[in-house]
């Protein structure tokens, strides 16, 4: 594998404010990397910056080891997927995916046959001569990208690309969009703030957050080991509490909101310390209440239950704090099986099921 | 049940309400026209008036005045006078006007909000203003005044015409398509033609006839900066000093008739068949 | 970091000619103007100094002062009267045409005279009105005049309905453009309300139509205010208006210096009404938001 896209410190301010804040990172040739964060975490303004529509004001970036960072977009072998397909109006489907092969210069003929074949790679080989407004928004999305592969760039960045369309058309896309990747064999850097888009499609995800990588992984990595509260939050749901660590006869111990929970191997080191931990809602176990008390368990009463057909959402209250629970719904008892709202339950939390987070760097 | 008793039991005087006010709707609207069009049909109408004097009733139809028109060389001469100012000027302030529209929309540059109100000032600026000062400018440089000044002059005074609709057109276009066009290797120049242009171009031909028309019918700044040569406006405005005929008339009716063929040409051209649907 | 040279070569070749064009032939007019308004008249032509007497005399000469007051006495009742036919029309447009057909033909009606000779529309109210015109001929032929009247042409009112003729099209499109921009469920959620036609279109569609209102009366005002077309035309000795005053000190009286105060007092009494609806314009803003 070879790094076909580094950054160097990079950085991007605006007057006194910083966008993106000191980013190194480098892509391998053929990644899927997606750059993940909420509005104004800076990584639209990173991802324009590779493309070259926005001036660093500090750092380099490096396109298959030359320096490209003075490179205008029109001369680098990167190209977009604009959030609102920026396709032109005024031309048809096929000649939208031909512009970039036209203004290189290629004969006409061959402009045709190419935007013919890019369009048939992204299923829309019948609509060549449709104009962009008589598309509907998933055809118009397919369009854009058929018009920034047939270049071949050695990068393909995508802004937000399925943010305008709905729910069940965006799944679909998702599903497409891997195929394509592993079809076209290029590589892929998307922006989103979907959680779910990221997780499913990327080989690897960056989650950023105020101009800053806060973590980067793959998928998998970035759900089960959280680095930051930050992240448990932002990627899957994580109840979070606060305690200190303490350790008596050699055994830890934290406490959620007054109730003792053995603490996870991972926190010995912080022995007299406050921490953050957490733990995922589908991690805890609902036990019987009427059992002895036993260690690993936070009592609450039941607040809420959100029916998710195979699984059930509880929502427990332990006073100062709600925390949410899934538990699978047997195919015997169904949803009766269930405790009813208001009943006092008990939730088995196993120590290594707990996760030791780090706080957040403010600012 | 009690609604419908209440809508059973006053349909009439409800209806003749909403009859009543649907009439005084429908005279009001046509007395407007009728003081916005009587006068119109009362210049064209009067142009076939056999007497000299514009009294009613008529005295008769001819189409004598057309045909006094025909040989009328001040008039002919004042007209393709006109033809060359507003064709003149019309090129002048779309060279200058598109890039202004484009630079007020795309680049930052210093003394751009003073730019901004300057190039605007003229559309709310009564035309004397602008004539006036040109003619001052004019005199000190020492340039004559003659349909080349005018031409300048209202070049000047049109620009903010077609500065504020290329620029309105161009703030709906996303900024994203020029880039797109960057990104896909155009350069500013293939970008600028390939689909800048096109996506305003229906804004330039609309700004440009109203530049037209607007010049073939200017007085004010005309006014000032013309030396010998008259244009259209200037050689009725003395005419009619000396005194109404309906030759008068009968130049109006050939203006309202081109007036209207413009109308229907540009109603017809900027019928906008690209609109993407949001 | 500052853009590449290719790129500032590139914009500088876009903003050049725009830039020199209003530095050349707005700017510096504009400032010779304010040069010369400081002059003296040394007839027959006119010296450099530095003093305030054209000002001075603009402000104490009560014909000037008369003259200035006229003017803005017919812009105002010029917007009044246009306002007060645009808005029913625009309205009749908005809310009660049903069909997309009919409203556009009924917008052209109004608009399309625009195309038609300023001039030309002026004029034939002097035929119409005129001691010898249309309307006392014809009144005279009906029986109702047995005599030319002279009351409708050469005054001020013959100069406001003419004015109002030729500017209302400028009342009409913002008027209209604000109307149609009103979401109908706003109005429908006050009837839904239980709010009567007379009182939502009091309290809904009229607050919310001001910006145009606003803006309609600006353009009739500052055209009217400009004009010196139509006092020569119908206006008659009472009725010349500044622009009249201005162009005769560049004509006949000579005196560029008292006729450039006078354009400058104009420019600022513009400049003033313009920012002042400015911000009442931007007041109007984001209400549909």
């Amino acid at each position: 594998m070879t790094t076909i896209i580094e950054t160097k410190n990079l950085t991007k301010k605006y007057g006194d404010v910083t966008g993106v804040d000191d980013i190194s990172l480098s892509v391998e040739e053929g990644e899927f990397v997606t750059l993940l964060g909420p509005s104004g975490c800076g990584k639209s303004t990173l991802l324009r910056m590779l493309g070259g529509f926005e001036e660093p004001t500090q750092g380099r970036i490096m396109l298959a080891g030359c320096d490209v960072t003075d490179v205008p977009p029109s001369k680098r072998a990167v190209n977009m997927v604009f959030q609102d397909y920026a396709l032109f109006p005024h031309l048809s489907a096929g000649k939208n995916v031909g512009y970039g092969l036209r203004v290189s210069g290629m004969a006409k003929r061959e402009v045709i046959a190419k935007s013919r074949e890019a369009l048939a790679l992204v299923g829309l080989e019948d609509r060549f001569d449709a104009a962009p407004h008589m598309l509907s928004g998933g055809q118009r999305q397919r369009v854009a990208l058929a018009r920034a592969i047939v270049r071949r760039p050695r990068v393909l960045l995508l802004d937000e690309p399925l943010s305008a369309l709905d729910a069940n058309l965006r799944e679909q896309m998702q599903i497409e969009l891997k195929h394509l990747h592993t079809k076209v064999g290029l590589t892929f850097i998307l922006v989103t703030h979907d959680q779910t888009e990221a997780l499913t499609m990327s080989d690897r995800v960056i989650v950023m957050r105020n101009g800053k990588i806060v973590q980067s992984g793959s998928p998998q990595d970035l759900y089960e080991n959280p680095r930051t509260g930050y992240v448990a939050g932002f990627i899957g749901n994580t109840n979070l509490f606060r305690s200190r660590v303490e350790t008596e006869a050699g055994k830890s111990v934290i406490t959620c909101f007054g109730q003792p929970l053995a603490a996870p191997e991972k926190s010995a080191s912080l022995s007299g310390h406050d921490a953050l931990f957490g733990f995922r809602p589908e991690k805890a176990a609902l036990v019987s209440n009427t059992e002895q008390p036993r260690q690993n368990t936070l009592r609450g009463t039941l607040a809420d239950v959100l029916y998710h057909g195979k699984s059930a959402r509880l929502v427990v209250d332990l006073g100062p704090e709600r925390f949410v629970v899934d538990v699978p719904i047997s195919d015997v008892s169904g949803v009766s099986g269930l405790p009813q709202v208001g009943d006092p339950v008990a939730l088995n939390i196993e120590p290594h099921n707990i996760m030791v987070l780090e706080d957040e760097v403010t600012g | 049940m009690t609604q419908i008793a209440q809508e059973r039991a006053t349909p009439l005087p409800r209806k003749a309400a909403v009859q009543a006010e649907r009439l005084s709707w429908m005279l009001g609207i046509t007395a407007i026209l009728g003081f916005l069009y009587l006068p119109i049909a009362v210049l064209v109408t009067f142009s076939f008036n056999t007497s000299r004097s514009l009294t009613w009733p008529m005295s008769g139809l001819t189409l004598d005045w057309y045909k006094k028109l025909a040989s009328n060389d001040q008039l002919i001469d004042a007209f393709f006078n006109s033809v060359y100012v507003a064709t003149s000027a019309t090129s002048l302030t779309l060279i200058i006007g598109v890039p202004a529209a484009i630079a007020l929309d795309r680049i930052d540059f210093p003394g751009k909000g003073l730019f901004r109100k300057l190039i605007l000032l003229p559309i709310a600026l009564p035309g004397i203003i602008t004539g006036i000062s040109m003619l001052i400018l004019f005199r000190a440089i020492g340039f004559n005044l003659s349909l080349e000044a005018v031409i300048v002059g209202h070049a000047t005074a049109l620009l903010a015409v077609v500065v504020t609709q290329v620029y309105a057109r161009l703030q709906r276009l996303p900024p994203s398509l020029a880039e797109a066009s960057a990104d896909l290797g155009a350069s500013g120049l293939q970008t600028f033609f390939w689909v800048t242009l096109p996506n305003i171009r229906t804004a330039v031909i609309g700004s440009g006839m109203l530049a037209f028309t607007l010049s073939f019918d200017e007085i004010p700044v005309t006014f000032f900066l013309t030396g010998r040569d008259n244009t259209l406006p200037m050689y009725i405005w003395s005419t009619m000093r000396r005194g109404l005929t309906p030759e008068i008339n009968a130049i109006g009716s050939l203006i309202v008739l081109m007036s209207a063929i413009l109308i229907f040409l540009s109603v017809m051209l900027l019928r906008d068949k690209t609109k993407p649907k949001k | 970091m500052s853009a590449p040279l290719s790129v500032r070569l590139k914009r500088a070749a876009v903003l050049s000619p725009p830039l020199l064009w209003t530095f050349v032939f707005m700017f510096i007019p504009y400032a010779i103007l304010f040069v010369y308004s400081f002059w003296v008249q040394k007839y027959p032509t006119f010296q450099p100094a530095f003093q305030f007497g054209n000002y001075l005399q603009i402000a104490t000469d009560p014909q000037y002062l008369r003259v200035l007051l006229r003017t803005l006495k017919i812009a105002l009742f010029v917007s009044l009267g246009s306002a007060l036919i645009a808005y029913p029309y625009a309205y009749f447009l908005v809310f009660k045409v049903r069909r997309p057909g009919f409203r556009l033909a009924l917008y052209m009606a109004v608009v399309a005279p625009l195309w038609v000779s300023y001039l030309l529309r002026a004029y034939t109210w002097k035929i119409i009105l005129g001691t010898t015109g249309i309307l006392n001929s014809f009144l005279m032929s009906i029986g109702v005049l047995s005599e030319p009247s002279s009351v409708f042409l050469y005054n001020q009112t013959a100069m406001i309905i003419t004015l109002i003729y030729v500017f209302i099209p400028f009342m009409v499109m913002p008027i209209y453009a604000v109307l149609e921009k009103i979401p109908k469920s706003l109005i429908e959620a006050s009837s839904d309300l239980g709010v009567g036609r007379f009182r939502t279109f009091l309290m809904v569609t009229l607050p919310l139509s001001i910006p145009g209102i606003v803006a309609g009366f600006t353009m009739t005002f500052t055209l009217t205010f400009g004009d010196f077309i139509a006092p020569i035309l119908v206006g008659g000795p009472d009725g010349l208006m500044i622009a009249n005053v201005i162009a005769s000190q560049f004509g006949a009286a000579l005196n560029w210096p008292l006729g450039s105060a006078l354009a400058l007092v104009m420019l600022m009494i513009v400049l003033t009404i313009i920012t002042i609806s400015d911000r009442f314009e931007r007041l109007g803003q984001g209400k549909f938001a």
